[in-house]
């Protein structure tokens, strides 16, 4: 086997909960090769990154420059390709920056490219077998490539368990590879998601709401329910590209991250990106009327009815308990 | 100021619709069982193209709608059409066959080199979730590339101010040169209505189909590098407890279950 590389995100000094996720993906393609951490930055934030890498990965390659100081693909991905030696395997995290960088470093290193992977399978001889899911996870399937010629591999954060390995990596300083370049894309700034009337990720209980609300006035469906159980209205992004509910009330890897007690998703199918956004594992409640739904492999209890029919009865329901324990 | 013409390309796609099938495999479970599944064009390049049409109204233009598949697919192109855009270009080949993300960008670098595009947009991904067209076909052609833009405004001749939106809602910023490749995010605007009455307008309009032979493609640069083996159906409630029985002893179960857990106030 060539090289194993890992290129892990940072921000404010700190690696991504990927980078731990990574490694584990790494020695499932390969238990014996050692795996090399790649990380750009600058400053003193890059060194604490390095090190805190060095106890997980066998080897750590820094870039430091000023050019690097804000992640851009387009100038990451030259710097990869001029410095990884051919044939090697690349993996990185299947999030909007992998999504950036990946599919066209598989290109100009001329390796194949297995995108969002959730499960590594085994490697026999050359043939990589791994699985991923189609139609917002509504399918899995088995996918092999030959990387005898070396791949590059994304992976869906939260599918593989962090490493617990402790070690002490050699950190190389690669940052004079750096060629001063002017990128066709130029980094402006970043802006925060606006604050919006109620901050979700605060609540201890959700009803949140998804494609299966099916229109705008039904929405009052699921605010009745949140009034009865003493709950606050969430959603999953369909509801917010509609412009139903604003973004502060979506959650998701692209909205808020959640911490409630209850969760109840109401017509929504459980696309990782909706998961990614629900941490602390609270007691989920899925109510769906696709059987199929993704959801269901995700929540601790399930309920196969449309919402439009199921909830007011709930709702219903609930208020006669509240007003007989008065 | 001189007008700005804009050439913008959109590649789209026509995909099982999630929303409205109940996905199930055929007998033999090697494939998806396709005979009642209701197809759509995927939401995300739905969105790519308003907002290609949106750009050429704003600024001048021609917008071109591109898919490559099976006859069923003009469909798709047909929709866009009514939709708004100028021109629609059909890739239909047997050596289209069983393309994998690779082979489809290797098509689509030649269609882009056919034509004269400032702008090449695709969805930020389609049924496979794959995320790959886009970054793929840019990297062939060097030109510059963003995912997940969700606003494109003109910021003077050939440069465009984008936002990207990545992890927790945040808007990344930047300029970009064109010709570029980006994938539009859906909710990036507020794609119009296509009624029957205007799919019907359309219908008679020439759509040209392309082949290997008319793009200059050598079928060996479409060996795919990667191959589905199958599709599996992931298990009803692996860890779901399916709650049974009549509405009323569903809610009356659930009730206690919130209360024990703390979600009833």
């Amino acid at each position: 086997m060539a090289h194993i590389f890992a290129y892990i995100v940072h921000e404010a000094g700190k690696a991504d909960d990927t980078a731990l996720e990574l490694y584990t993906a790494a020695k499932k393609i390969d238990a014996s090769a050692p795996v090399i951490a790649i990380i750009t930055g600058q400053g003193e934030e890059l060194n604490t990154v390095a090190s805190e890498l060095a106890c997980v990965y066998d080897e750590v390659w820094k870039y430091a420059d000023g050019q690097l100081s804000h992640p851009n693909a387009e100038t990451i991905r030259p710097l990869l390709v001029s410095s990884i030696p051919a044939d090697s395997v690349v993996l990185m995290a299947h999030n909007t920056f992998g999504m950036d960088l990946a599919p066209g470093l598989s290109i100009k290193l001329d390796e194949p490219f297995l995108p969002d992977v959730t499960e590594i399978k085994n490697l026999e001889g050359h043939i990589l077998k791994v699985i991923r899911q189609e139609l917002g996870g509504q399918v899995g399937t088995h996918v092999e490539a030959d990387i005898s010629g070396g791949l590059v591999i994304t992976t869906r954060a939260g599918s593989f368990a962090p490493t617990d390995t402790n070690t002490t990596g050699k950190i190389i300083d690669k940052s004079q590879k750096i060629e001063t370049q002017i990128s066709k894309r130029r980094f402006i700034k970043m802006i925060a998601p606006e604050v919006g009337d109620v901050d979700i990720t605060k609540e201890n209980v959700l009803v949140s709401i998804g494609r299966g609300i099916e229109d705008e006035d039904n929405i009052e469906i699921a605010q009745e329910l949140a009034d009865a159980m003493g709950a606050v209205v969430s959603c999953s992004r369909p509801i917010v590209d509609a412009k139903w509910l604003g973004n502060s009330r979506q959650v998701g890897t692209s909205g808020k991250t959640v911490k409630p007690k209850v969760y109840l998703a109401c017509g929504i199918s459980g696309s990782f990106q909706h998961m990614g956004g629900i941490k602390g594992s609270p007691f989920i409640v899925a109510i769906n009327k696709n059987p199929n739904a993704p959801i269901f492999q995700m929540a601790d209890v399930g309920i196969k009815a449309d919402i439009l029919d199921f909830l007011p009865k709930l709702t219903e329901a609930i208020t006669e308990t509240n007003k007989s324990s008065r | 100021m001189r007008e700005k013409i804009m050439e913008i390309l959109v590649c789209i796609k026509r995909v099982p619709d999630t929303a409205e099938n109940e996905i199930e495999l055929n007998s033999t479970g090697n494939d998806l069982n396709r005979e009642d599944l209701v197809y759509s064009i995927n939401d995300w390049d739905n969105y790519a193209v308003e907002e290609a049409i949106q750009i050429v109204d704003r600024v001048g233009g021609n917008v071109t709608v591109v898919t490559l598949g099976d006859e069923e697919s003009k469909e798709v192109l047909r929709r866009e059409l009514a939709m708004g855009a100028n021109n629609a270009l059909f890739l239909s080949d047997d050596a289209f066959g069983r393309l994998d993300g690779r082979g489809v960008a290797t098509v689509l670098e030649k269609v882009v080199k056919k034509g004269n595009y400032d702008l090449i947009l695709t969805g930020v991904q389609a049924d496979d979730g794959a995320s790959q067209i886009g970054g793929m076909l840019a990297a062939m052609l060097d030109y510059p590339y963003a995912s997940v833009v969700n606003s494109i405004a003109i910021k003077e001749d050939k440069v465009l101010e984008i936002s990207r939106e990545t992890e927790g809602g945040n808007l990344e910023i930047s300029q970009i040169n064109m010709p570029c490749v980006l994938s539009i995010q859906t909710g990036i605007n507020e794609p119009r209505y296509v009624g029957i009455r205007g799919i019907r307008k359309v219908a008679s309009v020439e759509i040209p189909t392309l082949t290997t032979d008319d793009l200059g493609l050598d079928t060996l640069a479409l060996k795919p590098r990667t191959t589905r083996l199958d599709y599996f159906v992931p298990e009803l409630g692996e860890s779901a407890e399916m709650l049974q029985g009549s509405t009323e002893e569903i809610i009356t179960t659930l009730i206690g279950m919130l209360k024990a857990k703390g979600g009833l106030k």
